[in-house]
């Protein structure tokens, strides 16, 4: 049901995770779950990533116990810094020269001051030279405290860009591995918004970053200096510290679940919003628009709800960091004035711990910006993780096929499979084309050819028996070669937005001769050629510039191209007109094609070109023979068969409905 | 204005406008517009801001006056004087800081708000689009419109609009203050800035370009993952994940680089305000002391001057920064309110539109031409009346216009030449509740949404109770495939309804059509995928069903065609035959008659 696997207790493994190089993902598909039971209901991220928090360690231990989020946030941030030392040292540097020169510019004023604006004041002269190094000395400043902010925060942004790019590609490449089954139980809009939002928030953090860093320098030697002035008042003013931090704890433990639903409620409006605009023909159709605007305002509102919340709670945030050096400063001030009077300080150190303080609450506010990101930092990289760490990629073994022109074997053996485990669907199907015979499946509405079909191409593993091609089993062979051999042409075509070649090719190496040739075959060459821009005309998303028929007939096009050994086609001339399609059939005849052929049909001229039609019903094969043996010895398919010319007779018999 | 991501050749004012023409301020001023929440309560949020950047001022001096006064006393410390300052200082830090998340909590509720009817107005109107201009953007580019184009803008509306109205509040005031102590000075600093403030237009064009490039590169992103994830099938059997791995990954990559970019001129722009004020600096004391020596000034003015100069340069900096971090927000409205500013070209005629009677429809293609944008007319010069009540069978090669007539018949498309009118009405004058109450298409490719199967039939009926729904069933003969459904109504469908077979999944299209119970009916294609017995069962329910209806059928299956009143014949784009069917076939050398041959040799 779930295909999660847990990661053990350690870092290490998390961190392959994240030294995301594609084989070593690849080396850690674990072989033999991928026949698992299938949910029907999808689950979302949020679900799985629950379990994931619960049972995986690093992010899951503490949950919930407060302190747990910073300390989640610094190990995502601490994942960054492992990934992109260099830029992230650069950036920090930056920093680090942007707070000295801060400082520095404070010198050159006194400097200035003392060596320059009072001795000219009072001599009523004053040399050049002065004046230029007056010049040359706030410039310098200036100019090195630029350099300072652009490393600072183009490092960040380098770093962070990066970060968000290793990401996308990881997860790309999980979904892009990840089976179809997984597909199935998450949403397009919800997969678009964890490779985009989540990892956006996931490294957030990133660009207050350097800042906070650089200014822990600057906070620990006003620290220090506060000490070297004065112990007591020292550890007076720090009393600050422990209050920011029991701040920072109230703020992540209020913000942290509001982050989460927020993140979640993202996910949740993106999949309302694809799936509307994926459906936006029958929206129109039926004029619905009103009840999907609702559906999505509801969602759409229930985030601004949750935003308000969480502002909210950083609008306290931040101000309480303002203030709590500031009053930081009054308490030692009060203080101060005490110990002066009893003798225990000197007035002068009073001044310089409280100017201090003051200094240290830049610092401050800076490590608060960082931390208010942190609590949807480690949101967003949960829901990242949780993709990451689906497991149930395809097993493949090393087994290659043979490189012939001539037809493939294909071989069923006692195949069964269940989408939903209570319902099996194929029972015990079994079945033999030999090479360069044509085999054609016929069956009722949902009897189950499609699956079958999948079963084949290895879209699924069955869930017991076996398929093998010239002998050997489909996972036994390695990645990629089952396509070297077996194309299939998909009930509902599915064109990319792509040029016509890059969809018939799809990048594979053949010349525009041999893509004329396969569309010549589908029948599509004419209205190709009458395109305007020819084999470079774009095709739309999903083909939306053709017909229903021109799109069928350009992925016909496109497994006709790859001269499969076996070409599986599942119904793929539905739309197409009659005409057309014995046009089609007649090409596959001809033109050399000695591939093995299996066809989903109803059409009788399609399944007249078989050697031999199996009739599935009810999960399994029911009878097999020639279409005239079936014909007489099975009556339900011959029913299923004949229905249009029953209709022509005028004579539809009524016991024969019954029966199918 | 152009939107990269269209893939059709489409003309102006079909695209989707990328809203990248406007200009900033005018951005805002539409923002604003559309969501009229920005605008509550805006006076005491401002009040608060300055009070809150007020206590930036106020709260040093405190605490310089508690220093000055009570610990550096001139007979020494005064202890009574030191606790009364501080406690009015914590007291005004304490009302500062109230101030303050006052004032965010206000701008969060406010722009929240605001961006929350953003979003659904735009929403909405992508669906008021019409359908071919809701194909010049693929969906992932849509959906970053209404999601992470958005979500951009409330940080700006947070922690910089307002502030930066402050901001320039602070430096009038500044300026007024450098003022009062020396015109000249204050005119020195004002020059070294000059240059700055003349950059910063250049910078904020580049800025705004930039992440222009940046919003629509993470739609094109989104495109590129969404594409292979939905044909995640296509992409497996045909194992192309390395290509389409590398599609994305050059998505990601340009969303990469375009934000580099962005943030490096984000960086330069906001450095050289640092060295501005490194200037002015100097400029201050070289200037303040060739003053002093015309005994203009004093040492002491200049040195509360080049204090002063810090109260100006704080925020000019600011400013800067918010100006431009707008930019990447700016970009990102702009693209939400680009969906808003685009035509919704097939205009609902609102409460002047005409109600279409109820009862049988009758249709009417008056010289109706038509061509997609920036292609050849597919259809030409057709002229076809159907009377009330019909059953009329569509039928032509594939690419012959079956489909288009269809979508000009439901007011999909308006056409490019002539008029489509229903029992006379021109279908433009046609309020659209009314048209789509009376009028349901089936589309060629059925979609349905990921939930029930009752929540997806009740698209075509809102209040339809379950067992309205298994009564519909019945009547079109589908009651024992839902009774034989293991969840039966409540079956999920899958995503665009992919856990059912092709054939089931038009079988809930259909029943979604049926229990809308509209005039007219046009299916196009709509049982292609379902079996020849079932279909033909559907068929003869239908035509009981469609009696004092007028039904347009689109098939290739010339079954239909036979048990229709009346076929029409399309053929490249026209009319080229009509009458029933044993009419037609008995045309020798016809388009019809030649369809029917191939027909019969086919399916016997
Ligand atoms: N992903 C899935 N999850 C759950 N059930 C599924 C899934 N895909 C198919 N089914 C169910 O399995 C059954 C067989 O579906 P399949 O698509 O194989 O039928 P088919 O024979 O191809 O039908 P058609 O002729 O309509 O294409 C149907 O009842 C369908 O609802
Ligand atoms: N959105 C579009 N943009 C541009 N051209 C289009 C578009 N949709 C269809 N066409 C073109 O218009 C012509 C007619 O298409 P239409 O879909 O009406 O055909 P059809 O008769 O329904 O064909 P089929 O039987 O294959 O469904 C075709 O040549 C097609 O390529
Ligand atoms: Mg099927
Ligand atoms: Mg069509």
């Amino acid at each position: 049901m779930l295909w999660v696997i847990a990661t053990p207790d350690n870092a290490g493994n998390r961190r392959s995770t994240w030294d995301s190089d594609p084989h070593r993902l690849t080396a850690r598909r674990r072989p033999g779950i991928a026949s698992g039971p299938r949910a029907v209901a999808r689950e979302t991220t949020d679900e799985v990533q629950e379990r994931v928090t619960q049972r995986s360690g690093p992010w899951g231990r503490k949950r919930g116990l407060s302190g747990s989020t910073t300390r989640q946030g610094f190990a995502v941030l601490g994942v960054s810094i492992r990934r992109e030392p260099w830029i992230f040292t650069l950036s920090t540097l930056g920093s680090v020269l942007f707070g000295a020169l801060t400082v520095a510019d404070a010198w050159v004023l006194g400097w200035s001051t003392d060596n320059v604006v009072l001795p000219a004041f009072e001599d009523g002269e004053i040399g050049s030279g002065m004046l230029v190094a007056v010049l040359a000395l706030f410039l310098g400043v200036a100019i090195l405290r630029a350099v300072g902010i652009v490393a600072r925060r183009l490092g960040a942004g380098v770093m962070q860009y990066r970060m968000q790019a290793h990401t996308r590609r990881a997860v790309t490449r999980q979904y892009l591995a990840l089976p179809m089954e997984w597909h199935q139980r998450h949403p397009t809009g919800q997969l678009l918004s964890n490779a985009n939002s989540d990892v956006e928030a996931a490294w957030g953090p990133i660009a207050p970053l350097p800042m906070a860093v650089g200014t822990v320098a600057m906070m620990a030697i006003a620290v220090g200096q506060m000490f070297l002035a004065d112990v007591v008042l020292a550890l007076v003013g720090l009393l600050v510290f422990p209050v920011v931090i029991l701040a920072n704890l109230a703020y992540q433990h209020y913000s942290s679940p509001l982050m989460t639903r927020a993140q979640q409620l993202r996910a949740e409006l993106s999949e309302i919003a694809h799936e509307s605009f994926d459906g936006a023909m029958v929206v129109k159709t039926l004029g619905r628009e009103g009840e999907e605007t609702r559906r999505f305002a509801a969602k759409a509102e229930e985030l601004r709800d949750v935003n308000i919340r969480a502002g909210r709670i950083r609008a306290a945030f931040d101000p309480t960091l303002a203030a709590l050096p500031n009053l930081g400063v009054l308490v030692v001030l009060a203080v101060g004035v005490s110990r002066v009077l009893g003798g225990a300080s000197d007035a002068g150190d009073v001044v310089t711990v409280s100017y201090l303080l003051t200094v240290v609450s830049f610092p401050i506010r800076s490590i608060g910006w960082l931390l208010g990101e942190l609590p949807r930092s480690v949101v967003g990289f949960r829901r990242v993780t949780s993709v990451l760490e689906a497991r149930g990629e395809m097993p493949y073994g090393a087994g290659r096929v043979a490189s012939g022109r001539g037809g493939a074997a294909l071989r069923v053996e006692g195949v069964a499979y269940a989408h939903d485990p209570d319902q099996p669907l194929l029972r015990d199907v079994a079945f033999e084309v030999p090479p360069g015979r044509t085999v054609a499946l016929v069956g009722a509405t949902a009897s189950g050819k499609t699956t079958l079909v999948s079963l084949l191409t290895r879209l699924v593993d069955p869930d017991d028996g076996r398929i093998l091609l010239d002998g050997t089993d489909l996972r036994d062979l390695a990645h990629g070669e089952l396509p070297r051999a077996v194309a299939v042409v998909p009930q509902t075509a599915f064109l990319f937005d792509d040029t016509v070649r890059g969809n018939v090719t799809l990048g594979l190496d053949v010349s525009d001769e041999e893509v004329w040739a396969a569309l010549r075959t589908a029948q599509a060459d004419g209205f190709v050629a009458a395109l305007p821009a020819g084999l470079d005309a774009r095709l739309g998303e999903r083909g939306t510039s053709l017909s229903g028929g021109q799109r069928q007939r350009i992925s016909l096009a496109r497994a006709l191209v790859r001269r499969p050994r076996l070409l599986v086609l599942d119904d793929a001339t539905s739309a197409v007109d009659p005409e057309v399609e014995a046009r089609i059939l007649a090409g596959l005849r001809e033109g050399g094609h000695d591939a093995t052929l299996v066809v989903v049909a109803y059409r009788k001229a399609t399944i007249g070109l078989a050697d031999e039609v199996l009739h599935l019903s009810g999960g399994r094969i029911v009878s097999r023979g020639t279409h005239a043996e079936l014909l007489v010895t099975d009556p339900a398919y011959a029913h299923l068969v004949n229905a249009y010319e029953q209709q022509h007779d005028g004579t539809a018999p009524v016991s024969a409905e019954v029966q199918a | 204005m152009s939107t990269t991501t269209s893939a059709t050749p489409a003309t102006s004012g079909t695209v989707l406008d990328s809203g990248e023409d406007f200009k900033a301020i005018d951005t805002i001023r539409r923002g604003v517009r559309f969501s009229p929440e920005l605008k509550e309560g805006i006076g005491l949020t401002l009040v608060l801001a300055v009070l809150a950047s007020l206590g930036q001022v106020v709260v040093p001096i405190a605490v310089q006056q508690t220093l000055d006064r009570g610990l550096n006393a001139p007979g020494g410390p005064d202890t009574s004087f030191t606790l009364a300052a501080a406690l009015v200082a914590a007291a005004a830090i304490v009302l500062t800081s109230v101030a303050s998340y006052l004032m965010t909590a206000r701008l969060f509720t406010a722009s929240e708000r605001g961006l929350a009817t953003l979003r659904t107005k735009a929403f909405r109107h992508v669906h008021d689009l019409p359908l071919l201009t809701q194909n010049t953007e693929r969906r992932g580019a849509l959906v970053s419109r209404v999601t992470s184009d958005v979500d951009q803008v409330s940080q700006f509306l947070v922690f910089g609009g307002l502030l930066f109205v402050v901001s320039v509040g602070q430096v009038l005031v500044a300026t007024v203050v450098m003022v009062v102590y020396s015109w000249q000075l204050a005119l020195v600093v004002w020059l070294c800035f000059a240059p700055l403030f003349l950059s910063l237009r250049y910078f904020q064009r580049k800025l705004s370009a930039a992440y222009a490039t940046v919003r629509r590169q993470v739609g094109l992103m989104l495109s590129a993952v969404s594409e292979p994830v939905v044909g995640a099938a296509v992409v497996k059997s045909y194992a192309v994940e390395s290509r389409t791995q590398a599609r994305i990954d050059e998505a990601v990559a340009a969303h990469q680089s375009a934000s580099t970019r962005a943030q490096g001129f984000t960086a330069f722009s906001f450095s050289l305000g640092g060295v501005s004020a490194g200037l002015a600096n100097a400029g201050v004391l070289i200037v303040g002391i060739w003053l002093g020596f015309g005994d203009d000034i004093s040492a002491g003015t200049v040195l509360a001057f080049a204090y002063i100069v810090t109260l100006f340069v704080g925020p000019v900096q600011m400013g800067t920064q918010i100006l431009t971090d707008a930019q990447n927000a700016i970009a990102g409205w702009r693209r939400v309110i680009g969906i808003l500013e685009t035509p919704a070209d097939l205009v609902d005629p609102g409460p002047e539109g005409r109600v279409l009677p109820r009862g049988p429809v009758d249709i009417r293609l008056a010289g109706v031409g038509f061509a997609y944008p920036g292609g050849p007319p597919v259809l030409r010069d057709i002229d076809l009346e159907i009377a009330a009540g019909r059953r009329v069978a569509v039928v032509g090669e594939t690419g012959s216009g079956k489909s288009t007539i269809a979508k000009l018949l439901t007011r999909l498309m308006d056409p490019s030449e002539g008029a489509v009118l229903l029992d006379g009405i021109d279908v433009r004058d046609i309020a659209q509740a009314s048209l789509r109450r009376s009028v349901v298409l089936v589309p060629q490719e059925g979609f349905l949404f990921d939930d029930t199967i009752a929540a997806n039939v009740r698209y075509g009926l809102l209040d339809a109770t379950d067992d309205q729904i298994r009564a519909s069933a019945d009547e079109l003969g589908l009651g024992d495939w839902l009774a034989g459904l293991p969840a039966g109504l409540e079956t999920m469908v899958g995503q665009r309804g992919e856990s059912l077979s092709a054939g089931e999944r038009q079988l809930v299209a259909l029943l979604r059509a049926h229990l809308a119970d509209p005039d007219l009916l046009v299916l196009d294609e709509a049982t292609s995928a379902v079996d020849p017995a079932l279909e033909m069962r559907i068929g003869r329910a239908l035509e009981r069903l469609m009696s004092g209806r007028t039904s347009v059928t689109i098939a290739h299956r010339l079954s239909t065609a036979e048990s229709a009143d009346e076929v029409v014949v399309v053929d490249h784009g026209r009319v080229v035959q009509r009458g029933p069917h044993a009419v037609l076939v008995g045309e020798a050398g016809s388009v019809y008659a030649g369809l029917h041959a191939s027909w019969v040799a086919q399916s016997s």
